[in-house]
């Protein structure tokens, strides 16, 4: 009976949402749920002008505009007169097409995948889709969430099923205890730099072990956000108390007794004991230091006390070439360690940094600090209820203070689309997920860590290993 | 979609590990809301690196091969669309990037994934000025003087391409019954995710 072979989470979100098969590895799969943006989906609407077809289930879907959008000036119409645009065709191909849009001035709006789970949109148990490939961020949530393109929107949008192949399963476990100031991002910093940017190619991977039992909801987006990074379109934690706590509440979650139902069936959504996984990875916390990137892939990356690593020592040819590519882009030498490196710009934000639990870590480094002088430093909230609980907090003018610009929502730097960008050769510390080149802007480096990391190295103007800090 | 069965040319070799969606298609000109015409952009920030091998004037070729791990990072379609603008149809790597590997095939592009000493091969052949000959029947790929080398496909996706399949318009023809079956089982089973649309019952 297929009921008594031991499943993982991944199998069993799979198999519950299969709607006609091709055998085991591919399959029709119903998606619950979609987020949109201004962005991935312009060519997906008129996709589905074309071919003169409406939308399947539009109470399914929720739009946000959130990468192309200023992150100053709300009040004012966008001056970037193609991002104006782009943002006004969400606008009206959600009310063409009976799709709910969370208004750019309204207090709903945000980073889709920060939105997402803010609005009860994301539960466990669901799959859920996004024209982003940063979606894994809600199998935080226990739901199967992956990225798609533009084509695949508008498949979603007309007909709500998927084709898929099944990926394999990976099982990351973390173990140790960590030093206090390791945070969820230096753990899937860690775990990309160990396995690398494709070492997760399909596999949907399950984390697991005390240390992720450990984690808020904020911080299990973290470990969920940056799964792409290591190749995997698919990050899952199982749901438990910590999940269910975070959902009771929220607007769109279900109350009173579809509640209860919902709870009941959610408390089954872990890995049976015995289920196997394709690949097991384990990674120790104990001597973890705070992680910080040094080239140009999210896998280039050590502890803030190590060296950076010399191209000649490198074996095949090619990752020599890599390694040596990266370090002149960064024009950064090896053999030097990365703390004590001058940075120009802070970045603190972005769908894997920019929740309240982020802006606190960072807020708590600041203290009667200045930022250090030639340094720019952004402060940008992931959603509006993000902006609106830290100035609740006194988040806001504690930034201020000490020099931060303080924003309102959006990807901004982290993609660079909107007019956050930074000049040729500056060297910014930041929160976001892609160190890519030009990522922050032409010919801009980029060097990912932490919030409390990315605020210290404002403060101080360099690369900081906070451990020795306080 | 544009139908894909045989294909002969020539190949562009582009070995570098890792090029991400951000190299291929950079970010900025993502408020473009067009899907054609984007060839232009393609590594925009890069077709001044002295070597590399995408230029203004490079020679019309509908093969790449590339490196590992190629199209990795975002999701934006805009990748496999500026490729396609620029006359690319396959698209030969040891690895991709899984969801660029997905829009290709959306797109009437083919991405290809052979052993990593295959592709070393490939490389040569390409910057030899090798014609390269794609039979997606058989599911081969072949040099003048060596292959065919087999390939990998998924019965459904080689069909897809063969045919040039519309995928909204199948799912609708083939699947509609299956949907709306499956959607009366979730009603039932799991009633908190139609809570929305209940009102309307
Ligand atoms: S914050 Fe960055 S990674 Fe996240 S959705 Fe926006 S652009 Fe993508």
């Amino acid at each position: 009976m297929a009921e008594q072979i031991a499943r993982t989470l991944y199998d069993k979100l799979w198999d519950a949402h299969v709607v006609a098969g091709q055998g085991e590895a591919r399959a029709l799969l119903y998606v619950d749920r979609h987020l949109l943006h201004e962005v991935s989906t312009p060519q997906s609407f008129e996709a589905l002008r074309e071919a003169g077809i409406g939308v399947h289930r539009p109470a399914t879907q929720l739009a946000v505009a959130d990468h192309a959008v200023p992150t100053h000036d709300r009040g004012s119409p966008i001056g970037d007169p193609q991002a104006r645009a782009q943002v006004a065709l969400l606008e009206a191909n959600c009310a063409a097409f009976g799709i709910e849009y969370l208004p750019l001035d309204g207090p709903g709006q945000g980073i889709v995948h920060v939105i997402g789970p803010e609005q009860g949109f994301t539960i466990p148990g669901i799959t859920l889709v996004c024209g982003d490939s940063h979606t894994a961020t809600h199998g935080a949530f226990g739901a199967l969430a992956f990225g798609i393109g533009a084509s695949e929107c508008g498949t979603v949008m007309a007909t709500q099923v998927l084709w898929q192949e099944k990926a394999k399963r990976m099982r990351v476990r973390f173990t140790g205890t960590p030093g206090p100031h390791i945070t969820a991002k230096d753990m899937v910093l860690a775990m990309i730099g160990q396995i690398g940017a494709g070492g997760a190619s399909g596999y949907a991977i399950e984390y697991a072990g005390a240390a992720v039992r450990a984690l808020s909801m904020e911080a299990r987006m973290t470990l969920c956000n940056m799964a792409i990074e290591a190749g995997s379109r698919t990050g899952l934690i199982a749901p438990d108390e910590t999940t269910f706590a975070y959902l009771a509440g929220r607007p769109r979650v279900a109350s009173g007794r579809a509640w209860e139902q919902a709870l009941a069936s959610w408390r089954m959504l872990a890995s049976d004991p015995a289920a196997q996984f394709d690949r097991e990875i384990e990674i120790d916390l104990g001597s973890l230091a705070p992680q910080v990137t040094f080239g140009t892939s999210p896998d280039q990356v050590l502890g803030v006390d190590e060296a950076i690593p010399d191209p000649a020592t490198a074996s095949p040819a090619a990752a020599r070439e890599r390694l040596a590519h990266a370090l002149d882009y960064m024009d950064i030498t090896s053999g030097r360690p990365l703390a004590g490196l001058a940075i120009d710009h802070a970045f603190i934000g972005s769908c894997t940094n920019g929740r309240i639990e982020d802006l606190r870590a960072a807020a708590a480094m600041v203290g009667d600090r200045h930022v250090a002088d030639g340094v720019r430093a952004l402060v940008v909230p992931g959603s509006d209820a993000v902006r609106r609980q830290a100035e609740a907090e006194g988040l806001d003018r504690l930034f201020t203070r000490a020099g931060f610009l303080w924003r309102d929502a959006g990807c901004s730097l982290c993609v660079a689309m909107n007019d956050d960008r930074l000049p040729p050769g500056a060297r910014c510390a930041s929160t976001s997920n892609r160190n890519f080149e030009g990522r922050q802007g032409v010919g801009a480096r980029t060097h990912l860590m932490s919030p409390a990391m990315a605020a210290a190295a404002a403060l101080t103007g360099r690369i900081t290993d906070i451990r020795a800090w306080h | 979609m544009r139908a894909l069965d045989t294909l002969r040319g020539r190949a562009i070799s582009m070995p570098e590990a890792d090029v991400d969606t951000d190299i291929i298609y950079p970010a900025r000109y993502l408020l473009i809301t067009e899907k054609r015409g984007l060839g232009r952009y393609a590594f925009h920030d890069r077709r001044s690196d002295p070597g590399f091998p995408i230029t203004d004037d490079m020679p019309a070729a509908p093969f790449l091969v590339a490196g590992a791990n190629f199209g990795c990072g975002s999701s934006r379609e805009q990748a496999p669309w500026a490729l396609a603008d620029l006359g690319f149809r396959v698209i030969v790597a040891p690895s991709f990037g899984e969801i660029f590997h997905s829009n290709c095939f959306k797109n009437g592009m083919l991405p290809i994934i052979l052993p990593a000493p295959t592709i070393a091969r490939l490389h040569e052949a390409a910057r030899a000025g090798a014609i390269f000959d794609l039979d997606l029947a058989a599911g081969t790929l072949a040099l003048p003087d060596t292959g065919p080398f087999r390939f990998a496909i998924s019965e459904d996706r080689r069909q897809s391409l063969l045919n040039g399949w519309d995928e909204i318009a199948r799912i609708r023809a083939l699947h509609a019954d299956d949907i709306a079956r499956f959607e009366t089982v979730q009603r039932k089973a799991a009633p908190w995710l139609w809570t929305t649309e209940g009102h309307h019952d």
